[in-house]
């Protein structure tokens, strides 16, 4: 299901947590499968389930809590943008009016390329930077005026 | 550079250049001293948590509680398992001062943690951190491996026979693991939702062990204590307001970031620090503390010094240090609705009056600011808020009524017209002007 590579990362984080608390590296774990196969279907949510000794509908109720998983298939590239009050007052909402004039879809939807999926997110603890979104969950962009979303997307491809 | 600004600052000096966060940057501005010290001299347990007293330093998250006195709750000569917690889970609207010192000076959080844990009889931690921030969690991860390689973490520690392990949990986006025992929940691997209190987590915390929890820059604030003295660190504040803080300015600001002030310093003086009021216009209200705590119209923060007990007394509270400045070009009931939408979508679902009170808080604000508003709205408004309030597990019921108390009562007049105009009293070009977007529209 995933690749020794994936697995091997999981090991790491399982060894962070006492030997009977396996079921700690689960939010690790889950992340490092959608990182590989881009989503995290029931299957990848079941197998990491296995793989730490855990129900699967342990496993579910983590998927299904925190944000960053994403339960559907997304574009290759994810990005949030954070519409909260600091980045609303210094144009958060403004740069997510932008990007969908620009990519031509709403919050929660892909372009027909496949390439960006546009979603709306929470407070990302980066407000002296606003405006800020994140691609893929992992790399902050800060300071986004329309210059750095139109830079961001022409490197985006 | 790190901090955009300070007076007599201690967290932030130093931090210059692209190499500050490294091991052997930390350790040439003294770093791992004061640990380097109480495991030299075994300066007893109980020493170390007076000094903390001493120092009036108070909880760097949130909540202000003293540092010490939770400290020794702790049953420290207990046998078994016992656990120091960070909570890096940073994730308060307004707040980014944790990154920055995991980002800058990583190994003062370390340190911190690794004399908490001396002091408490702990061998194992974990520094919990918020899932957006990726870059500093992997950054932290290798400040870890730099300090476990020189032998300031794992077993016996610099010969001393004192064994801490610590390792790095990275969140995955969900605001309630702030709230201390909700994060413990999420490092067993389950649902961030809150554990009823008590029993506290110091008698059981993580994995039912005891366990204490202090916020980021709390923990990175104890070495320069035990370097200082907790008398002199406490002189460098005000009487129970000791230290310096981080304060995190974002909004409406010509310099928005983070600045480190002694505590007691004039809120005129941080907002001169950040650069004044964005093309010079007039301070609407404020959020001293990060999105939970009430706000604060102009007039009055402009009276406040920046420390726990002016801001409580000025109505709102210190909380986080994370102050939201909002000018004259903002649509107060927007700017509600979008934190009610907040903590609609963060409620966790556990207690029924947050879960179905947080829906209605911001369903009802969304109507007004889309002008279908009732004449009986704000009354219903105050009626949800106080049959949320104190009815829940943890605090977030609270953090999502006090907003909407506070704003609808300082900009009562705003809402009503909102109501009997359908429509914002400040027009949508100014406000769509004040965001600084497109520049072109400023």
């Amino acid at each position: 299901m995933l690749t020794s590579e994936s697995l091997k990362r999981i090991d790491r984080e399982i060894a962070k947590y006492p030997a009977d608390q396996k079921q700690s590296a689960v939010m690790a774990a889950l992340a490092i499968a959608q990182e590989e196969q881009g989503w995290l279907s029931s299957e990848a949510i079941e197998f990491v389930a296995g793989y730490l000794g855990m129900a699967p509908i342990a496993a579910y109720e983590v998927a299904t809590f925190y944000n960053m998983y994403d339960l559907k298939p997304v574009g290759k590239y994810k990005l949030s943008v954070c519409t909260n009050l600091p980045c609303m007052l210094t144009g958060g909402v403004d740069a997510g009016e932008y990007l969908k004039q620009k990519l031509g879809i709403g919050y929660n939807e892909t372009t027909p390329d496949g390439l960006i999926t546009l979603k709306e997110s929470e407070c990302m603890g980066a407000c002296g930077d606003a405006p800020v979104m994140i691609v893929n969950n992992r790399r902050m962009c800060s300071w986004m005026n329309p210059e750095q979303i139109d830079k961001l997307l022409a490197e985006l491809k | 550079m790190a901090i955009l600004g300070a007076i007599n600052p201690m967290l932030s000096v130093g931090l210059d250049g692209d190499n500050a966060w490294r091991l052997a940057d930390y350790i040439k501005r003294g770093g791992y001293s004061a640990l380097r010290r109480i495991l030299g001299e075994q300066i007893p347990q109980g020493d170390v948590i007076n000094e903390v007293k001493k120092s009036v330093l108070r909880g760097r998250g949130g909540a202000g509680f003293p540092t010490g006195l939770k400290w020794s709750f702790m049953p420290r000569s207990f046998p078994g398992d016992k656990y120091v917690v960070c909570n890096s889970d940073e994730g308060e609207p307004g707040t980014f001062k944790d990154r920055d010192i995991l980002r800058y000076n990583p190994h003062s959080v370390i340190e911190g943690m690794a004399i908490a844990a001396y002091a408490m009889g702990a061998a194992r931690g974990y520094n919990y951190i918020h899932g957006e921030v990726w870059e500093i969690y992997q950054r932290f991860e290798e400040a870890l491996d730099e300090a476990r390689s020189a032998g300031l973490l794992g077993t016996n520690i610099l010969g001393s026979g004192f064994d801490f392990e610590l390792f790095a949990h990275h969140g995955y986006g969900a605001y309630i693991c702030g709230e201390e025992t909700a994060l413990l929940e999420s490092i067993e691997g389950k649902k961030g939702q809150p554990r009823f209190k008590p029993p506290f987590p110091a008698s059981f915390g993580l994995y039912g062990k005891p366990t204490t929890i202090n916020n980021t820059e709390t923990f990175a604030s104890i070495p320069y204590i035990i370097n200082l003295g907790g008398e002199h660190y406490l002189e460098a504040g005000k009487p129970n307001n000791g230290g310096t803080k981080l304060f995190s300015v974002s909004g409406h600001v010509n310099r928005p970031g983070n600045y480190e002030i002694p505590l007691g310093t004039s809120f005129a003086t941080l907002l001169e620090m950040a650069g004044g009021m964005r093309a010079g216009r007039k301070l609407k209200g404020c959020i001293p503390g990060g999105s939970s705590a009430p706000v604060v119209p102009g007039a009055t923060m402009m009276d406040c010094t920046m420390d726990y007990d002016s801001i409580s007394k000025a109505g709102s509270m210190l909380g986080s240090g994370a102050v939201i400045v909002m000018d004259e070009t903002t649509c107060m009931v927007k700017a509600l609705e979008r934190l009610s939408y907040f903590y609609y979508e963060e409620s966790c679902g556990q207690c029924t009056p947050c879960r179905e009170g947080t829906s209605w808080l911001y369903k009802v604000v969304h109507r007004i600011e889309c002008g279908k508003g009732r004449a009986d709205d704000l009354d219903l408004l105050s009626s949800v808020t106080t049959n949320i309030m104190g009815r829940t597990i943890c605090a977030l019921g609270d953090a999502a009524s006090m907003p909407v108390q506070s704003f609808t009562k300082h900009y009562r007049d705003e809402f009503a017209y909102h109501i009997e105009h359908r429509k914002c009293l400040v027009p949508v070009d100014v406000q769509r002007a004040g965001s600084g977007f497109f520049t072109a529209t400023v």
